[in-house]
């Protein structure tokens, strides 16, 4: 076990340096200069264009340019954006309001999505079951964007049970609600397909029958013998999901009007802001590789057919 | 927990035999499943009785009923789409069909158990095997969690696996085919049932280990006086094991005697035509007899006797006529022409 998690370490570090690299040239390819629009109406001095690209090495050509940002990433420095911030207190402030998020959206698809899936596999065919599979089908066949403007003007603005956007960095567990909502809603219909799906088939498993044929009451069958089973695919998915929530959601942030990670990264792009986002995203990836290899150390432990030995 | 120790005494059982040790009558079951492609018909007015002590071998091809039959009785047919529209189930005197879901429930486990053909598929990928042995005393007795393991190393010793105490942790995929089954024994006669079914239970095992599961069936079955359920398509398996035999084909019972009258002295053609096509090596070389076809669709089984498209005796009567079980010198035959194929 602890040999394997090391070796999981290891395989990480390509892996970032791949991605970082890779992000790091895309954007230096973007066209655009980062310092136009940053002088008011006219354009920026000569001084300053030169001062600035002095100071943000980019003068060097590519490979130079990814070799001092390595050099000081390792040193845990994330460096500062053109607006002379460093990228860890930025990201530090986002990443709170991202996370927390993420959290609620996970929590949404967990307990709605599970529940949704065990009521329709146990009750295969009734009303119940047509119920969760045709509101899952509507929710997956809608783009997100329409959901979260629909349910901001219903429950926001018409209502007003919620707050309509969240712009504060410490907003509220109960103003999170219903941006935590519209982020999951899409993965709380895979959840409960899924759930359903695996529960239907695992039901009609010999070990099932032998549950039975020991006189378990019909709850010990399905809750316990059926659904530890049948929810081993699930976790795999709500990790992996988990891993990319915590990615920021750049659409439902937008909608909301959160200060999360995803528009930050927007932000860059937009700004040519190099720095923030090769930092934001290589901060990114290293977390949702942290996340899978968590989810990987759950699967065995659901199934000990897996072994990491 | 200071009730467990009472709360894990053997509870008494409301199920007592009756005087003659009779424990099991089955009378005139039918079973159907209603499919789209039609209404199946896999038993069709089946009886027998098993009585203390007694092992009774249920033997037939693949399809004829004898899993159905199994697991009617056991209550663990899916129904729908399974349907029972007639017969009894008498376990003890009480029929199980019309008992209420919680009785029947109890029932399982502490009064009649089965064992099953694949026991790798039968047991639950993800517990350890004690825990699933255990489960039978936390479910039926209220046992706490490490009393019911200390039951479980006890069982697994029982049927002598080894290490049991080290192994009471492991999951099915660690042990061996044969360890498994042994597993499943020992979690089916947890309980101390009065009557065990074992469906097909050396099938998926090799032949050296298939007679070292038998002969611990037997032993068990002996030391607790248990009736025995075996069911099975192998003749060979059961020949030492069985003191009764019932042949079953398309739902019926076609054939019943005692097991040394069933090989000696066959008194139906489909008994014969099992037992010619057992492998045997004093005929090495010759071809290998087997009962032309195919067992009947159970949507539409045949006119008359069943088995007559498949019978070389077969005559007009056969094919109009349906023979009822009689007797026949010491033992049944559902055939019109039993004393013919018993002298022939």
């Amino acid at each position: 076990m602890g040999k394997y998690i090391v070796r999981r370490l290891l395989q990480m570090i390509p892996v970032v340096l791949g991605a970082t690299f890779i992000i790091f040239a895309m954007v230096f390819a973007l066209p655009g200069d980062p310092t136009s629009g940053k002088c008011g109406e006219r354009p920026c001095s000569a001084e300053y264009v030169a001062k600035f690209r002095e100071e943000h090495n980019l003068n060097d050509p590519l490979l130079i340019q990814y070799g001092k940002y390595l050099g000081k990433f390792a040193q845990g420095d994330l460096g500062t954006n053109y607006y002379g911030i460093p990228v860890k207190e930025d990201l530090a402030k986002r990443y709170t309001i991202t996370g927390r998020l993420a959290i609620m959206a996970i929590a949404f698809e967990t307990f709605i999505g599970i529940l949704a899936g065990v009521l329709a596999g146990v009750r295969k065919g009734r009303f119940v079951d047509n119920l969760v599979t045709v509101s899952t089908l509507f929710v997956i066949s809608i783009p997100v964007f329409v959901i979260g403007v629909f349910l901001q003007y219903l429950f926001g603005i018409k209502w007003g049970i919620f707050p309509a956007t969240v712009p504060s960095l410490e907003a509220s567990t109960f103003s999170l609600i219903l941006p935590a909502f519209v982020l999951g809603s899409l993965s709380v219909a895979y959840v409960a397909r899924l759930t359903r799906t695996n529960l239907v088939e695992n039901l009609r498993a010999d070990y099932v029958r032998t549950a039975v044929a020991k006189g378990l009451t019909k709850r010990r069958a399905v809750g316990v013998h059926t659904l530890r089973n049948s929810l081993i695919p699930v976790v795999t998915f709500i990790g992996a999901d988990f891993g990319a929530l915590l990615g920021g959601a750049i659409v439902t942030e937008r909608i909301f009007n959160i200060q999360g990670v995803g528009g930050y990264i927007w932000k860059g792009i937009n700004s040519r802001d190099g720095i923030a986002v090769v930092s934001t995203v290589t901060v990114l990836v290293i977390v949702y590789l942290l996340v899978n290899l968590l989810v990987d150390l759950l699967y065995g432990v659901l199934d000990p057919r897996i072994s990491h030995e | 927990m200071s009730t467990s120790t009472t709360k894990s005494a053997i509870p008494e059982s409301n199920y007592k035999a009756g005087a003659d040790g009779l424990l099991l009558e089955v009378e005139d079951l039918f079973v159907e499943f209603h499919t789209p492609e039609g209404v199946a018909r896999a038993i069709n007015g089946v009886s027998f009785d098993l009585r203390q002590g007694e092992t009774l071998a249920i033997l037939g091809e693949s399809g004829s009923g004898k899993s159905v039959t199994a697991q009617a009785i056991m209550g663990i047919l899916d129904m729908p789409p399974a349907v029972i529209p007639s017969g009894a189930i008498r376990y003890c005197g009480q029929d199980l069909l019309t008992m209420n879901q919680e009785q029947r429930r109890k029932s399982r486990g502490p009064e009649i158990s089965m064992i099953f053909q694949d026991a790798l598929s039968s047991l639950n990928p993800t517990f350890p095997v004690g825990w699933q042995i255990g489960e039978m005393f936390r479910q039926h007795r209220g046992m706490n969690r490490s009393d019911a393991y200390a039951q479980a190393v006890r069982l697994m010793e029982r049927v002598a696996i080894p290490g049991a105490k080290d192994r009471v942790k492991n999951y099915p995929h660690q042990f061996s085919g044969g360890m498994r089954q042994r597993i499943m024994i020992a979690m089916a006669i947890a309980l101390d049932p009065a009557v065990l079914i074992a469906d097909e239970p050396t099938t998926a095992l090799d032949v050296t280990v298939q007679a070292q599961i038998m002969a611990l069936l037997a032993e068990l079955q002996e030391e607790r006086q248990m009736g025995l359920i075996l069911i099975t398509h192998d003749l060979g398996v059961v020949a030492d094991v069985a003191d009764r035999a019932a042949v079953m084909y398309a739902g019926r019972i076609v054939a019943r005697a005692g097991i040394e009258d069933l090989y000696a002295h066959p008194a139906h053609p489909y008994t014969r035509g099992l037992l010619e096509s057992i492998p045997r090596l004093d005929q090495k070389g010759q071809t290998l007899a087997a009962i032309g076809g195919l067992p009947p669709n159970l949507t539409r089984i045949p006119s008359g006797c069943t088995f007559h498209p498949r019978c070389r005796m077969a005559q007009d009567i056969c094919r109009t006529e349906e023979p009822a079980l009689r007797t026949v010198g010491n033992q049944q035959s559902a055939c019109h022409f039993a004393e013919e194929v018993l002298n022939g």
